[in-house]
């Protein structure tokens, strides 16, 4: 895999002076899909599922093409693969079809304090209407969830475990599998966050054994808009919908109606329809590089900026240990806001706040950090400027008296 | 870097190293008003205190970044004395240079004036606003 070849294929970088640091937020997105998008608005930008005529008839194919291509993608069957808003309608979808109609005063839910919002926030709703007990798994000393903690909060009482596969602020992949392994033991079943997953490795459903799983389009090269929420078939097929309205009912009376099977009824309205060919050819083009290779790459880029980061004084590192290509840290002293404005001034981009995981920000017991990650479009020179700058940002910041 | 440069170095430091009226009263002749950035984190009271139409004291807290304090503390500093219809004036004002809207020149904003060059920095308006957004909140409180 050549970074510097695959640089071509995302016209953002045109500009060869911009270092794009912030894919665990949104990746960039490349030529071929946006070359889809074009020919969907170009050529049969017209609905699916609805029209008997011929164009609606390929615009439904490619449609459908999508869905397959994603099943394939994470080796889950066809029917399995509901279309989404993004990871967290996913999970949302999840929590209040699932978790809204099985879950009682007696159960518990387990999440962490390393979730994204978007995991966290559906199943505290969860927890507020049904009275079901929010229970945290204890985070060990660098701020991951294992296995041996985990088991100290399993229990009869578990019905839903809420995990994230790897975390969008520390970069740890979690030990989902023994996690849902153990979970299955006492009866539970476990949605898994695979936002930042599904961009960096490869995902098997079966193999993991999950009962749900959720992932957004634009953070794996694909268009903002889509995302997708895998569920087992059987748990599907008892799940209500949640959104009510076209396409997906069946037969519709006065006073009732009835649904279409999974996925098509958990799909109400127009879909995303660009928005899930975008994310077909962004499949396409991942499978074509291999995810062993885009791992390794940056794996190896985040290793060397970390190498060099922590030779840096006043420079802190909150996930040294992470296994993917997230680097979590701060300049002593300097609030990460004021931080960012002078990257931007450098043109590298990269994020500064709480990530949208405010609690494992309260956990580290800091306001707020910098984030930077690495993709397949990086390269040892973004490395290189980025670390210059975090010198020249900490000398200025020196000088005019932080 | 200049701008960046320019910016930090004016008022801005002076003020996030020695906050003036920094620190909130328990007291209920003041109004208080609470804002959050939830992206990043900023997150300021500022308390006011109206008597007979003067902006008689205002206070503030928080946390945030330099410019987002700074401000607070800044503010603290240009209101306290001005009459109630003064201080709207150049809340109002301030708020419109920041983000590049038509203002009144003839408005005296005081250190104030140093946030113009924020304006290069888009992303950070709304750190040097929300300070001032809160104080135009406890004026409206005390309406
Ligand atoms: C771990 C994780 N979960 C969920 C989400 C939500 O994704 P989206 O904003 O695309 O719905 C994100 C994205 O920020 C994420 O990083």
């Amino acid at each position: 895999m050549d970074a510097y070849l695959l640089k071509k294929d995302f016209p953002v970088l045109d500009d060869k002076t911009l270092v794009y640091l912030d894919t665990a937020a949104s990746s960039l997105k490349p030529k071929q899909v946006i070359k889809k998008l074009d020919e969907y608005y170009e050529k049969y930008s017209v609905n699916v599922h609805r029209g008997v005529y011929s164009l609606s008839y390929v615009a439904t194919q490619l449609y459908e093409e999508s869905r397959r291509k994603v099943s394939e993608f994470i080796n889950a069957d066809f029917d399995e693969i509901i279309f989404t808003r993004g990871a967290s309608s996913a999970l949302n979808l999840v929590a209040t079809s699932y978790g809204l109609n099985n879950l009682t005063s007696e159960d518990e839910i387990i999440v962490s304090e390393l979730e994204h919002h978007s995991q966290v926030l559906p199943w505290q709703n969860v927890s507020n209407i049904t009275k079901a007990k929010l229970i945290y798994v204890p985070l060990n000393k660098e701020g991951r969830i294992t296995v041996e903690n985990f088991k100290k909060v399993l229990n009869k009482k578990t019905k839903v475990v809420a995990l994230n596969y790897v975390s969008n602020v520390m970069g740890y992949v979690s030990p989902i599998k023994e996690i849902i392994r153990l979970s299955h033991e006492v009866g539970a079943v476990v949605s898994v966050d695979a936002a930042q997953a599904a961009p960096h490795m490869r995902i098997d459903v079966k193999d993991l054994d999950c009962d749900f799983l959720a992932f957004s389009g634009h953070k794996m090269l694909g268009p903002t808009g889509i995302g997708v929420m895998f569920g087992k078939k059987e748990l599907l097929k008892d799940m209500p919908p949640i959104e009510f309205g076209g396409d997906m009912n069946d037969n519709v009376n006065l006073y009732d109606a009835s649904w279409k099977d999974s996925p098509y009824k958990f799909e109400t309205g127009t879909p995303p329809i660009a928005g899930a060919i975008g994310l077909g050819a962004a499949i396409d083009y991942l499978n074509n590089l291999g995810f062993e290779n885009i791992s390794t790459h940056e794996k190896k880029l985040k290793d060397y900026a970390v190498e060099k980061l922590l030779k840096i004084e006043d420079i802190i590192v909150y996930n040294k240990t992470s296994e993917t290509g997230i680097i979590t840290f701060n300049i002593a002293g300097v609030h990460p806001h004021d931080a960012v404005t002078f990257f931007d001034g450098d043109n590298i981009c990269m994020r500064a706040g709480h990530h949208c995981a405010q609690l494992i920000i309260k956990w580290l017991e800091v306001v707020a950090t910098l984030r930077v990650s690495f993709y397949l479009y990086n390269t040892i020179e973004d490395c290189d400027k980025f670390i210059e700058s975090v010198k020249n940002a900490r000398d200025f910041f020196k000088s005019v008296g932080f | 870097m200049r701008d960046l440069e320019v910016l930090y170095r004016q008022v801005i430091m002076e003020h996030y190293k020695n906050p003036r009226n920094k620190g909130l009263l328990n007291d209920s002749t003041y109004k208080t008003i609470h804002i959050k950035n939830p992206t990043c984190g900023d997150d300021i009271t500022i308390q006011s205190k109206i008597e007979d139409g003067i902006v008689k004291d205002v206070r503030h807290d928080g946390t945030g970044c330099s410019i987002c304090c700074s401000s607070a503390s800044v503010m603290s500093e240009t209101l306290i004395g001005k009459t109630k219809t003064d201080a709207k004036n150049i809340t109002e004002t301030y708020l419109n240079m920041l983000t590049n809207k038509e203002f009144d020149e003839s408005v005296e904003l005081e250190e104030a004036v140093v946030y113009r060059g924020v304006n290069k920095f888009p992303a950070r308006i709304k750190c040097a606003s929300i300070a001032w957004k809160a104080f135009e909140g406890t004026l409206e409180e005390s309406e």
